[in-house]
């Protein structure tokens, strides 16, 4: 039976890191704006584009 | 010669557009190869795009440009090198390196988006521009020395993407944490919720003895330590929330919600370690998590609108100050009575002053929505709010900024004071009655188990708490409201929150402005009057003469007359501000102010006049009036018949009757009325426990708009001025105003319905409870049933009601 509780106990760290997934993305602004990235990610991305949105 | 040659075209059917920004070209002359421009603005602009290869500007959308404003250029943005307003302006700086956000009004389209994000390349000071379409926002990351960020404003404004710096920008919100901090609450409640369900779910299928008991306190340990996050972080406000009602001696809705998480938690603790049973974590994080998703539900906001604007978020940072040495820019809160300040065209008059030396044509249509000019002669006061339209201005301050007889509006009580809603949501006057009950039934219970057994006493207890736990009840109202406010907003009402749907419905009066509510700012009424009808050849002449002319009054003549012939002429002058005259085959035709064509003007009649003088003999003058809006003489009628109309107007009295004819004789009209007058207006109707509704749209309506239960600002173009408020609505839409009012009433009485919906799911809750033999399956079952079929129930019954009242049901929801 220990399996099992070994077994759940990775799923939920495994879980546990998706939500710290989440968590990140929320405070990195992720949500913030729904309409821009919608619109950027059709325009070309020349080299120097590139780099600045990297910075 | 330009407006010949457009004739011209017009004629010969060569519309041509510009190849930067799409409006007609009035001659094609302006061109680099195939391209034709309408000006040397676009011009330019696409030649500097051009010399740094970046014409992709052009491949985004079709003809994406703006042409550039060129007026004043040179001076309009010195004031962003005074250190003092740069530190207030940027968002951070760290001596080398600055951010600073833009407000770009004029952002439009994905080339917009292109071009903003890629100024790195026109500016090397630049580091980095990041763009939020929605809130036409572009943050920008440079190198910071004295100058940058007025060359900054400058690039933009050079591209046609003036940024609107005013007395707003100083102030830094942090605003858009709320938002990310209820996104962490649900993700964390969400989190716990769904692994604690699976923890209890052998339980679900299987009674209590057929799980292997190592294994089951394995699972009720980790419910517990999933549970904490949810009690100590998630369901924190509703916590704070009920605490702070009932340190005021209220009962909202939060506090049986409190209670009941309360006990479900507490309860739950005590079965895990005392190994009586598993407890009821999973009902407690999917109450938790329900909750929040309703709460983000009802958040429909609109982030390019804004219902917060002051006359600060229209006033500019600065002003040109004259002084020995020159002209220097001083911040306005620095305006001191007695200083002499020069104004440029399409400028703003920041304070009250004296009209020293200049020609000014003031348009006051942010102030009153009345869009003719007005003419001031030197020596006249000059009223804040103002824009100049003509030429520049030498003013003589006479009050500080915020004292001015428009400002000064905000220093009253009705701005100062915190808001108290006067109106008690339904789910709040609910939740008083309710938890008196719940808790009178808890103790009665417990007090008849009392007798056989304190355990089953306590159990009882405990379990008439959490049955009761209003969950449905919170439920319903976000999920009512928030569809409405959506089956608003795709019919272009846009409100500020759910509160405001209440407080529609409970409205018995309502206050109109007049000038750019009732009546149409950009379209006129003309009618000449005299005692001879002007012929036709006298209206083609008056008709060549004024379409030379760009003053508004000028064009407002040029559609009214457009049926006339054009005639050639002679001898054109024009006087700015005053009138034109021509010659036609020798008929002198003179068109202006009564001074200019010659005759004292008379006196008591108010609407604009434009005298018309044929051979020096007074012909008569055309009378223009602001139109009426199309189809509010059915709307008002409409809402006559259930509710008191007001009508308040600054104006004299000269447009009474035909706002009689509109409003009937016995309306409730006010005319001469200051902002003032209007704030005290609508506090004098609520004194008498009326609940006022205002529909203005000026910045002299402001007061009342804050003052009345619910103040709507109208307005014709979503993306310019409107006043704070609790709603925005698209004038297109005024005449849904009933059906507006009708929809609130309904949606209320959906949220009554819901309520006896889940007041039956709780009885039955009870029946079970107060016996003490409710067990964890019953309440994991009753608390998501309830739940589903209120959200369902309430999303269903809006959209069939939208749908049966004709509401439009799809919008353009994702560009607001």
């Amino acid at each position: 039976m220990s399996v099992l509780v070994v077994l759940i106990s990775l799923s939920l760290l495994a879980a546990l890191g998706f939500l710290g997934a989440f968590i990140w993305a929320v405070k990195n602004g992720q949500f913030d704006d729904y309409e821009t990235p919608s619109m950027r990610m059709l325009m070309e991305n020349k080299k120097d584009t590139i780099q600045n949105n990297q910075k | 010669m330009e407006a010949i040659q457009e004739i011209h075209l017009n004629k010969m059917g060569q519309k041509q557009s510009c190849y930067h920004c799409g409006d007609t070209c009035p001659n094609s002359r302006i061109r680099i190869g195939e391209k034709i421009f309408c000006c040397n603005g676009c011009k330019m602009v696409y030649e500097l795009l051009e010399s740094n290869e970046m014409c992709d500007y052009y491949q985004y959308s079709e003809t994406p440009g703006t042409t550039p404003v060129e007026a004043g250029l040179k001076t309009k943005f010195k004031y962003l090198e005074d250190e003092e307003m740069r530190r207030k302006l940027v968002n951070f700086s760290d001596g080398n390196t600055a951010s600073v956000t833009f407000y770009v009004p004029s952002m439009h389209c994905s080339s917009c988006v292109w071009l903003l994000e890629n100024l790195v390349r026109l500016n090397p000071l630049i580091h980095s521009s990041r763009v939020n379409y929605l809130k036409k926002e572009v943050q920008i990351t440079f190198e910071e020395t004295a100058s940058t960020l007025r060359q900054l404003a400058e690039l933009l404004t050079s591209l046609g993407y003036e940024p609107q710096i005013n007395l707003d920008s100083l102030v830094h919100r942090e605003d858009k944490n709320l938002d990310r901090d209820l996104y962490l609450k649900i993700g964390v409640a969400g989190f716990c919720f769904i692994n604690i369900m699976m923890f209890h779910f052998p339980e679900y299928l299987a009674g209590e003895q057929e799980v292997e008991s190592g294994l089951s306190n394995f699972f009720n340990y980790l419910s517990v330590a999933l549970a904490l996050p949810v009690l100590l972080y998630s369901s924190l406000d509703y916590f704070k929330s009920a605490w702070s009602a009932l340190r005021s001696k209220f009962v909202n809705m939060d506090v049986p919600i409190s209670l009941g998480v309360i006990t479900l938690f507490t309860r739950s603790i005590y079965e895990v370690f005392s190994g009586v049973g598993s407890g009821y974590m999973d009902s407690f994080t999917g109450l938790i998590f329900l909750l929040l998703v309703g709460k983000l539900f009802e958040k429909k906001t609109y982030d390019s609108l804004s219902f917060e604007r002051s006359y600060k978020s229209y006033f500019p940072v600065s002003a040109a100050k004259k002084t020995d040495t020159g002209e220097t820019s001083v911040p306005l809160e620095n305006l001191q009575p007695g200083d002499r300040i020069l104004i440029r065209s399409q400028e703003l008059i920041p304070a009250d002053s004296v009209l020293i030396r200049g020609n000014a044509l003031i348009d006051y249509s942010f102030v009153t929505g009345e869009s003719a000019p007005v003419e001031k002669k030197s020596g006249d006061i000059i009223y804040a709010g103002g824009k100049q339209t003509a030429g520049i201005l030498e003013l003589d301050v006479i009050k500080p900024v915020n004292q001015s007889y428009l400002t000064e509006l905000w220093n009253d009580e009705a701005f100062t004071k915190p808001v108290h809603s006067r109106i008690i949501s339904a789910a709040d006057s609910v939740s008083r009655y309710f938890t008196v009950a719940v808790i009178s039934i808890a103790l009665a219970s417990a007090v008849f188990w009392a007798g056989s057994s304190w355990n089953l006493a306590l159990n009882a207890f405990t379990a008439v708490l959490i049955v009761a736990c209003p969950c449905a009840l919170a439920l319903s109202t976000p999920f009512t409201l928030g569809n409405t406010l959506r089956v608003f907003g795709w019919n272009k009402f846009y409100l500020k929150n759910t509160a405001v749907v209440e407080a529609l419905a409970t409205i018995r009066h309502i206050v109109f402005d007049k000038t750019g509510t009732i009546t149409r700012s950009a379209v006129a009424a003309i009618s000449f009057d005299s005692e001879q009808e002007l012929s036709q050849e006298e209206a083609s002449m008056v008709y060549s003469l004024v379409r030379q002319s760009m003053h508004p009054l000028s064009r407002q003549l040029v559609s009214y007359l457009n049926n006339s012939k054009t005639l050639p002429l002679n001898n054109f002058t024009e006087e700015a501000g005053q009138g034109i005259s021509a010659d036609f085959n020798g008929t002198t035709v003179r068109v202006g102010s009564a001074r200019f064509v010659g005759f004292d003007s008379e006196s008591g009649q108010n609407a604009s006049r434009v005298y018309l003088s044929v051979n020096n003999r007074l012909r008569g003058s055309f009378m223009i009036y602001n139109a009426l809006r199309p189809g509010l003489k059915k709307t008002i009628a409409a809402l006559k018949k259930r509710f008191k109309i007001h009508l308040l107007s600054g104006d004299n009295e000269y447009e009474r009757k035909r706002m009689e004819s509109l409003f009937g004789r016995d309306a409730d009209m006010h005319f001469k009325q200051s902002p003032f007058e209007k704030l005290a207006f609508i506090k004098k109707l609520q004194k008498q426990n009326k609940s006022v509704l205002m529909v203005g749209d000026g910045l002299n309506d402001a007061g009342a708009l804050k003052q009345s239960d619910v103040g709507i600002s109208l307005t014709e173009d979503l993306n310019s001025f409107s006043p704070a408020s609790d709603a925005v609505l698209d004038a297109g839409s005024l005449n849904r105003l009933p059906d507006f009012i009708d929809f609130s009433r309904k949606s209320m009485r959906i949220i009554l319905i819901s309520f006896v919906i889940s007041f039956i799911y709780n009885i039955t809750g009870m029946y079970f409870a107060i016996q003490g033999t409710l067990s964890p399956l019953i309440a994991a079952l009753l608390m998501p049933a309830s739940s589903i079929s209120v959200v369902v129930f309430t999303t269903g019954g809006v959209m069939f009601l939208a749908r049966r009242m004709n509401f439009k049901l799809s919008g353009s929801g994702g560009a607001l």
